[in-house]
């Protein structure tokens, strides 16, 4: 069974080979076909570069919202982030904004471009949020926000004649903000996220990490990870979502050692040993933002770019968006009563 | 004038010399004997560095056995009040600190009932002091009122939270109030020196009364007031609190140990730790006085209007003294009722047979 290519004709067999992880073949591999004629190389895997040049060409959408208490960093480290002034602070920020009294919802939008490759990114900001004498509920807005965004897709996606592309509004990650208290977490923030995590995928955050030192920082991650825990939340990467072995091993390194990033924000470059860097200046010394013996900026960057940027889109569509639909269509028995031709539909109105 | 005075209690030098002015001393001495008590009252949300700093300033543990609970604990809890007392002694001046805690203050998520556990607090130790100072035997009255609070503003804001505000207008014509920046090592110099500008200007709109250090006297030296000049440029003091020992320039000193650089507790350019100890205690004595001449009687009076009821409410006043009302009037109006029926039988009595109802006279 592991010797790999089987005798049988069909296709189907393919599926019932023994499911360990394929080792990527250093050359190519003998198809298997109905034609047993065939030989030598298609160009079947060309279908990446294929898929690579159309991304290009089209670009991609990503959303993400960054919520937390107001004066923690959010909007300079969307900015650091992105290496880009995207926040909704990037036009005219002035300091002096007073606090909101209400949570409002505040999209920006950017294109951003890179290699080729352009990114229409949305940064949805929540300022007001955990900032009220009484806070209860304060996360209900938020949630509103999200549902809508789906419902929008919703509506869009069971039109008959539906766009080609169907501009994606959907929140794809949503930053949330520790304060870096040293002691545990607050009870707005499991609050938060208790009821957020099933509806989109959260990243939690320490923020202004520079107020703790390495022992303090590993003591304030490990109670953040229990708690969190014990009270169930499952922020992204979740595990019941990872597909295999090698993603669940990743991630299971990343939920259990990194998690939740420490992180330092800076639009400011300074000068150290020779090189400009991204960083804050105090009178003890310069933290490098990049630096990742000072904080873990750089992890999170590369978590949620590098590697993680299409897991997290996909996450959102198949399983965030799925549940939405499940129960919007079970509420309304069928489809959803907006733009269907009763002539086309299956179970019109009788 | 041939006959010498007794020579103990001349001073041969100054001839005149009455000698009163070794009164300070005595009182100085009275003073070191009896002991100095001093209450402190530190507010501010979890995680801000209270104990830490309490624990910095008068080189000691308060708080040994801490643990410090979750999230989830926090959400059940109400504010406490916790007051830990140490005796410190230093070159023969004993001083009787109280240092109040005040643990779940801006925890929960609906923080509206925040601050009245603490205010009750307050008025209790000035009504416990009104009742001992109106009572028979003065000789030993225990003076635990709030002397000074320390409110602990979080450096991650843009300056004062709402909850900020509303427990300082709460309490301002109460306490004293001293406002601290906490883990002033968060911030950059410039930062900071934004920060205080911007509660300045947010204490000032506000109507907000904080403790004012007064201006050094004309006839103190010029080291003091140029001290006294620095301290009041400096306020809020912006505080980093550390009993660590780091290894620095060659020496141990306290302070925070991170892989950019050592933040020094008792270095003025890194914050204002010493700024505020110099504060507190070179106008310790102030502080006690501003307390029982401003805010106690400010409560005395206030108190003694109210005219000696003990009072949970002032909205419960009004109702009790609705209803007592509405009992007066009714007896009112049973007293007249009976009077009239008693005035009715009388004439009636008096009429005699004519009428009909008359008959169970």
């Amino acid at each position: 069974m592991s010797k790999g290519l089987p005798e049988t004709r069909t296709d189907a067999a393919m599926s019932e080979l023994v499911p360990e992880p394929r080792p990527k073949p250093v050359v190519p591999m003998k198809p298997v076909s109905i034609n047993a004629n065939l030989l030598g190389y298609i160009g079947i895997d060309t279908i990446i570069e294929q898929m690579r040049k159309k991304t290009m060409k089209t670009g991609f959408d990503f959303n993400i919202m960054v919520v937390g208490q107001s004066g923690l960093g959010k909007s300079t480290l969307v900015n650091t982030l992105f290496k880009s002034q995207v926040s909704r602070k990037s036009s005219s920020w002035n300091r002096e904004e007073k606090i909101p009294k209400t949570v409002e919802i505040k999209a920006v939008g950017h294109v951003i471009e890179e290699g080729g490759v352009k990114m229409k990114l949305t940064v949805i900001d929540t300022p007001g949020f955990g900032d009220q004498i009484n806070n209860e509920n304060c996360w209900e807005p938020i949630e509103k926000y999200i549902n809508e965004q789906y419902e929008k897709f919703l509506k869009e996606e069971v039109n008959i004649a539906r766009k080609k592309r169907i501009p994606d509004t959907r929140v794809h990650c949503c930053l949330y903000f520790i304060s870096p208290t040293g002691h545990s977490l607050r009870p707005l923030d499991l609050e938060f996220m208790k009821h957020l995590s099933k509806v989109v995928n959260i990243i939690p955050v320490i923020a202004k990490a520079d107020t703790m030192t390495l022992e303090e920082k590993s003591e304030f991650k490990q109670r953040v990870r229990k708690e969190l825990e014990v009270h169930g939340i499952e922020f992204y990467p979740q595990k019941e979502f990872d597909e295999d072995l090698e993603d669940k091993t990743e991630n299971d390194k990343i939920r259990q050692e990194s998690m939740p990033f420490a992180v330092v924000g800076s639009d400011k470059e300074y000068q150290v040993n020779g090189k400009r860097v991204l960083g804050r200046k105090t009178p003890w010394g310069i933290i490098e933002v990049e630096n990742l013996h000072h904080c873990e900026f750089a992890l999170l960057r590369d978590f949620v770019i590098r590697t993680h940027l299409q897991d997290l889109k996909e996450v959102t569509h198949n399983i965030h968006y799925e549940t939405y639909r499940a129960k919007r269509l079970n509420d309304n028995g069928g489809l959803p009563p907006v733009s269907v031709d009763t002539e086309g539909s299956h179970d019109s109105n009788p | 004038m041939s006959k010498q005075q007794p020579t103990q209690f001349i001073n041969p030098e100054t001839p005149g010399y009455v000698g009163f002015a070794n009164l300070p001393n005595q009182v100085h001495r009275k003073s070191v004997k009896k002991g100095f008590e001093f209450t402190l009252m530190v507010v501010g949300e979890s995680g801000l560095g209270k104990s830490t700093l309490i624990n910095s300033l008068f080189l000691t543990d308060l708080y040994p056995e801490r643990i410090i609970p979750g999230a989830a604990e926090k959400i059940e809890r109400t504010v406490q009040i916790e007051a830990s007392t140490v005796e410190i002694e230093e070159r023969g001046v004993k001083l009787r600190l109280t240092v109040v805690d005040t643990p779940g203050y801006g925890d929960a998520i609906n923080c509206r009932d925040c601050f009245k556990t603490i205010i009750s607090y307050i008025d209790e130790q000035f009504e416990r002091y009104l009742h001992d100072e109106s009572g028979l035997n003065r000789r030993h009255i225990v003076d635990n009122r709030v002397h000074c609070c320390f409110y602990f503003i979080s450096p991650f804001g843009h300056g004062l939270k709402p909850l900020d505000v509303a427990f300082m207008k709460a309490i301002h014509n109460k306490v004293n109030i001293v406002p601290v920046i906490a883990k002033a090592d968060t911030l950059t110099l410039k930062e900071r020196e934004r920060l205080k500008k911007r509660i300045l200007d947010e204490i000032e709109e506000h109507n907000i009364k904080i403790y004012h250090l007064p201006d050094a006297e004309s006839d103190e030296d010029e080291d003091f007031k140029e001290q006294t000049r620095l301290l009041k440029a400096s306020i809020p003091f912006s505080v980093v609190g550390s009993n660590q020992l780091i290894e620095a320039k060659g020496k141990k000193v306290r302070g925070r140990l991170y892989p950019w650089g050592v933040v020094e507790v008792e270095n003025p350019e890194h914050n204002d730790f010493l700024k505020l100890r110099t504060m507190l205690i070179t106008h310790m004595q102030d502080l006690q006085e501003v307390t029982q001449d401003l805010h106690y009687e400010n409560f005395r009076s206030e108190r003694l209007k109210r005219g000696g009821r003990k009072v949970e409410n002032e909205d419960m006043n009004k109702d009790q003294i609705l209803l007592e009302k509405e009992a007066e009037l009714r007896r009112m109006q049973e007293m007249i009722a009976r009077m009239q029926a008693q005035m009715q039988l009388q004439m009636q009595g008096g009429d005699g047979d004519g009428s009909v109802h008359g008959h169970h006279v």
